[in-house]
């Protein structure tokens, strides 16, 4: 990359030649220009990312429009429209404006030091070509009083016989820097916490727990370069879940808070400690931090045999349909012969709707019951524990029950609604990239105000001398903004002040 | 409390339209000589020559009783945001009716607040008018009862994403507003017909770029750090700072094109139209964060209660 950084050599022939060319090449693509362009196509890149369902965030949404445009779907999907920001071309464009932005950075640091070495260049011969230009009438010691005052004002003077030169807002050219330098570390955090990050997520019962273990996970997702077997080794035991809800009005039924409290211990054998976490206030493990999603409920059901033999006890997930929790799930009884298996609904308020049939109008369990359809049969094993194929299954029966409440089938079973817990969706994620992608975005805020705040510029006086004591007093701006016309308008007034008093 | 706060909004709204009234008046009468045109040293930041213009300038009594009614109008609505948040027991941006307010009380302020720094009574239909649009949108589609918030947006980081937000929105329509009357002005200039319709009401071409890009160099650091902020609670609330979900997409969108816009402006052949271009894009983006997304898309982002 060092030999590729040269500026550009004017005195070349119309003959480019492999090596002019790659001149040419690295100078089109570290140009101001090409950034340009990179920065709006990468704007126009990503807004297939929002109008087109994402896998990364949702890809049940991504299966529907497929299914939905079975023609069109497939091409789109070939061209990553449901993937964009993994995309080849998304990626092609970032990867041009990273190098274009490495090879804009060396060049303009090189400069800056440069120019911070060298004191402010001298005044040009004619100054009233300048941007900002003043005449005034002054005294000798005009110079001494404007060499003070820029001083004093934190410039950076170069003095001569007649004249003064002075910059200001380095600052500026730092901050500038800072940022563009800062905005690669920020890629650079994000690619870290993709490589070496993972994210999983649990259900839990209340009661229950569970331990950093793929087989203990109901999702997982991995970086490139994670060892799966390598995950933290802590356990989780949820002691207490809590939700509370609006109670009235438009919003009723709105979550309002969630609380829960865990057990927690880092490794096989450390102390178990409690902590309590919320939402937005993970609870923080071993480099993993622990997120509390959402929440439902799970029926705690007991299945007993005609003898007395207890085959089934066991809180079981339901997963909520509506805001109101409406839950549906199911329980297959591996140990009943025949085969037994209960779908369920469980309504935490329950109501039944002459259109919708039973459904919950609250979310919180005011009014709880089950409503049970059982099945008999040749249950099929493995597959979702959330649904049930029952076409191939015989219906026994169906029946409401509240909490404490026991149905009992033809053959003498029962079915006992026990009760009911809580359970919580957890997130899980460890994201070695974070603090570095922290830091670095504080720099980039840091840099770009710096950068658009302050203002780099040049101020010169003259002495004319002649008949009267003439001053001229002229500036130019080095970015962006106008502050150098209130420069040179503040350096006349006091000039011109100093003339009048005298 | 939530009856104060909505007649308190009401009635900032029928001031609003008072002061929109005042300022068509205003601009209608306005005349800019054109030998008020740049003398040397006005340059951006200056006191403003414009001020120093004779006290019996047209247009400019009716422009000075629409600024007054438009700080009369802001403190109407900034004592219902109070309401607002005194009848819920928070911080009142926690829905997108509230946002709402927010964005309209901020977009006036910011152009109050830069109006006592320079003249800019000429851009008031503009700022007036896009606050009344949105506590329009806000009163009629938008409005959601007072309400506590969702556990997911009980954060500080995210009190100081959205302020920060609603702060950018309002430099963001301001700075749209020097831009269109920037491309109106540089037309007319580049045609020589400065001196009427329009663009005669209007500062010059060279003052507005300045305004625009002032305006913009303001916002983009707050918007970063809106991002940000927006980045750092997301990764309380769910683990991860930066998923992609419509909003964040879009406010990334956002930034790449103003970022495009501050290098257009330094860049050669893109100087002038074609940067303001870029930057009216920009606010473009910004429109489609705060409606489009809202209304159209499903994210983590969508608030409660529309
Ligand atoms: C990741 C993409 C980039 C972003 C987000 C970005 C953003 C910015 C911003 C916000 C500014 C404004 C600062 C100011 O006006 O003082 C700026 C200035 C500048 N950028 Fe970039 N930039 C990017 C890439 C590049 C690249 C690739 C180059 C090299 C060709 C470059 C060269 C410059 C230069 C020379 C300035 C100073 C312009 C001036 O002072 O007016 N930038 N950039």
């Amino acid at each position: 990359m060092t030999a590729t950084i040269e500026r550009p050599s004017r005195s070349r022939g119309p003959k480019l030649g492999v090596r002019g060319w790659l001149r040419w090449g690295w100078r089109s693509l570290t140009s101001m220009r090409t950034a340009l362009i990179l920065l709006l196509l990468l704007a126009i890149a990503s807004i297939p990312g929002s109008v087109f369902p994402q896998r990364g965030t949702d890809p049940g949404r991504v299966q529907d429009y497929l299914t939905a445009n079975p023609t069109l779907g497939p091409w789109l999907d070939r061209l990553g429209v449901f993937d964009v920001f993994a995309s080849a071309w998304f990626a092609a464009v970032y990867l041009l404006l990273c190098i274009s932005l490495i090879g804009c950075i060396i060049p303009r640091t090189a400069e800056f030091v440069r120019v911070v070495r060298r004191p402010p260049p001298p005044a040009p011969s004619r100054l009233s070509r300048m941007p900002a230009y003043a005449k005034v009438t002054g005294t000798a010691g005009a110079l001494d009083i404007a060499e003070d005052f820029l001083r004093g004002n934190r410039w950076r003077v170069r003095r001569t016989d007649d004249a003064i030169a002075a910059e200001k807002g380095y600052l500026h050219e730092v901050g500038n820097l800072l940022f563009h330098l800062c905005f690669i570390f920020l890629l650079l955090a994000v690619a870290v916490g993709g490589l070496f990050g993972w994210s999983a997520k649990v259900i839990v019962v209340e009661g229950k727990g569970f331990t950093g273990s793929l087989t203990q996970f109901d999702s997982f997702r991995k970086g490139r370069l994670v060892d799966p077997d390598q995950i933290a080794p802590f356990s989780v035991v949820l002691e207490d879940f809590s939700a509370t809800f609006q109670e009235t009005g438009q919003q009723a039924g709105s979550p309002r808070q969630f609380n829960a409290k865990a057990l927690v211990s880092q490794r096989p054998g450390s102390p178990q400690t409690e902590q309590a976490f919320s939402v937005n206030s993970p609870l923080s493990l071993d480099g993993v931090k622990v997120f509390l999603t959402g929440h439902g409920y799970a029926p705690e059901i007991r299945v007993t045999r005609a003898d007395g033999t207890v085959i089934y006890d066991d809180a079981v997930v339901f997963l909520p349909r509506d805001g109101n929790l409406t839950s549906a799930g199911v329980v297959k009884v591996p140990d009943a012969d025949p085969g037994l298996a209960l779908t369920g609904l469980f309504l935490p308020t329950a109501t039944i709707d002459p259109v919708q049939g039973p459904i919950s109008t609250f979310p919180a369990a005011r009014d709880p019951r089950l409503f049970l359809g059982a099945f008999t049969g040749d249950i099929p094993t493995g597959g979702s524990v959330y649904t049930l194929d029952t076409s191939n299954l015989d219906r026994i029966g169906s029946k409401a029950l509240r909490p404490g409440e026991s149905w009992e089938l033809p053959d003498g079973t029962t079915v006992e609604f026990v009760g009911f817990r809580d359970f919580a969706n957890l997130s899980l994620a460890h994201d070695p990239g974070r603090w570095l992608a922290l830091i670095a975005a504080a720099l980039v805020v840091l840099g770009v105000s710096m950068s658009l705040l302050l203002q780099r510029r040049r101020v010169w006086v003259r002495m004319r001398s002649g008949g009267d004591t003439v001053a001229e007093v002229a500036g130019l701006s080095r970015s962006g903004g106008g502050r150098v016309h209130d420069d040179v308008r503040e350096i006349s007034t006091l000039l011109a002040g100093t003339s009048t008093e005298n | 409390m939530a009856q104060m706060s909505n007649a308190a909004v009401y009635a900032s709204m029928l001031v609003y339209t008072l002061a929109l009234f005042a300022f068509a008046a205003s601009l209608a009468a306005r005349r800019v000589p054109l030998a008020a045109k740049q003398p040397v040293l006005v340059g951006a930041g200056g006191p403003d020559q414009v001020k120093a213009a004779p006290e019996e300038e047209p247009g400019r009594r009716s422009g000075n009783i629409a600024l007054s009614l438009t700080w009369l109008a802001t403190g109407l609505l900034i004592v219902g945001f109070i309401f607002r948040g005194l009848a819920a027991e928070r911080f009142p941006l926690g829905n997108m009716y509230e946002f709402s307010l927010g964005a309209a009380i901020a977009v006036a302020l910011v152009y109050l607040v830069a109006s006592t720094r320079t003249d800019l009574r000429w851009l008031g239909v503009w700022v007036v008018g896009a606050v009344l649009l949105t506590l329009g949108v806000a009163v009629t589609l938008l409005y959601t009862e007072s309400a506590q918030l969702v556990p997911a947006l009980k954060s500080w980081w995210l009190v100081i994403h959205v302020s920060a937000a609603a702060i950018s929105g309002g430099a963001f329509t301001l700075s749209a507003g020097f831009i269109g009357a920037y491309l109106v002005r540089q037309r007319a200039e580049d045609r020589g017909r400065a001196d009427s319709g329009l663009a005669a009401r209007l500062p010059s071409a060279e003052r507005l770029d300045a305004l625009s890009y002032r305006t913009i160099a303001f916002v983009f650091p707050v918007w970063t750090f809106a991002v940000i902020a927006g980045a750092i609670w997301a990764e309380n609330a769910w683990g991860r700072y930066w998923g992609w979900d419509p909003k964040e997409t879009w406010a990334f969108i956002t930034w790449v094109i103003y970022a495009g816009y501050l290098h257009a402006r330094s860049t050669a052949g893109w100087k002038g139209r074609k940067a303001a271009i870029i930057g009216l894009i920009g606010f473009t983006a910004f429109l489609v964060n705060y409606f489009g997304v809202n209304f159209f898309a499903t994210g983590l982002h969508s608030y409660s209660g529309v």
